[in-house]
């Protein structure tokens, strides 16, 4: 018998934090297993948002930098200038990437940066216990919209893919989910685009994943997934947003 | 032939590899508990495994190798 499925390389041994059937744990695999694949280890650096992703730089196997909340396309920026070189990777939430780092992400997009993002989408602010994203649907109930949010007073959940995919500096936007089998593995085919659209030398890249937060949701790992299904994808859509040939 | 191996020690309980099985071999132990505090999953009926990785796939905490 040989090994069909074991922990990719590009994670290092230590166990990961986060809750119970998160789907963090999922994409971070994917992405270890593209610089696997790609055979980039040594030659990425990734840059770890605020969030419940905040200790990224203790999983991927590769070099790491921490950034202020919100600006890790800034400094995937520098870096990658400075070692244009080097395959540079942002691993943002929704809170850290269309909140307080709305700017960053624009003009990093806008400027088509040869930067690589890792986009996840859980329509709620995890690490921090369950406030309302810019990202959180319409009715839906988190600590701070009690009675569901409401269009009027919060405005609507902004799809931040078909946004960038408008701006010419972006090469490679696609929105994709992990809620099953069939869903990860496409998940993963888009993930390595986006590294070998970097790789090539294209522009811009992000992969939105469309993610799940059990703890602050209130549901099952397994309901979450459930829910993504049934309630985010009619609103995000999955799908190639922009390519440039 | 297939093998699928826990790392019990690094599963949370979370049962989305119960969830995935084709075959519903992989199930909750009920008899004992990790060092995390959680009943880890596991197949004891591995002769029905039919190595697809779908419990790994699935697993966010990378607790499971599968060989064939
Ligand atoms: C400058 C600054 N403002 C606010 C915070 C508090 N804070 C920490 S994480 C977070 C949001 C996290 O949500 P998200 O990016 O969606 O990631 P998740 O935890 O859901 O993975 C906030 C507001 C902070 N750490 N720094
Ligand atoms: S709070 Fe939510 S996003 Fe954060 S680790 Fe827990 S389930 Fe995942
Ligand atoms: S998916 Fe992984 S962490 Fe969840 S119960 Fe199964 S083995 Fe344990």
């Amino acid at each position: 018998m040989k090994k069909v499925f074991q922990k990719p390389q590009s994670l290092t041994d230590k166990p990961m934090h986060y809750c119970p059937g998160c789907t963090h744990g999922i994409v971070h695999r994917l992405v270890a297993e593209v610089m696997d694949e790609l055979d980039i280890r040594e030659d990425t650096i990734g840059i770890a948002p605020v969030g419940c992703a905040v200790f990224a730089y203790d999983y991927f196997n590769c070099d790491m930098q921490e950034a202020a909340h919100g600006r890790a396309p800034a400094v995937a920026t520098g870096v990658k200038r400075v070692h244009p070189d080097k395959v540079v990777f942002t691993y943002q939430g929704d809170g850290d990437l269309t909140s307080i780092g709305a700017a960053e992400i624009v003009h990093a997009a806008n400027r088509g940066e040869k930067i690589t993002t890792i986009f996840i989408n859980n329509a709620i602010y995890g690490m921090t216990g369950g406030q309302m994203a810019p990202t959180s649907l319409l009715g839906q109930v988190t600590t701070t919209s009690p009675y569901g949010r409401k269009a009027e007073t919060e405005g609507y959940p902004i799809r931040m893919s078909e946004m960038l995919a408008a701006l010419e500096g972006a090469a490679y936007i696609e929105r994709v989910s992990v809620h099953d089998i069939k869903h990860i593995r496409q998940a993963k085919k888009a993930v390595k685009k986006a590294f070998e659209c970097q790789i090539t030398g294209k522009g811009f890249a992000m992969i939105e994943v469309l993610s799940t937060c059990p703890t602050n949701w209130g549901m099952s790992p397994k309901e979450s997934l459930e829910w993504v299904a049934a309630n985010m994808i009619p609103y995000y859509p999955l799908g190639v947003k922009k390519e440039v040939e | 032939m297939a093998r699928v191996t826990f790392d019990e020690d690094r599963c949370k309980g979370c049962e989305l590899c119960v969830s995935v099985c084709p075959k519903h071999v992989v199930h909750m132990t009920k008899d004992r508990i990790n060092k995390k505090g959680y009943h880890p999953a596991t197949v004891d009926e591995m002769d029905k495994c039919i190595g697809c990785a779908f419990c790994a796939m699935m697993c966010p905490d990378v607790v499971i190798e599968v060989e064939k």
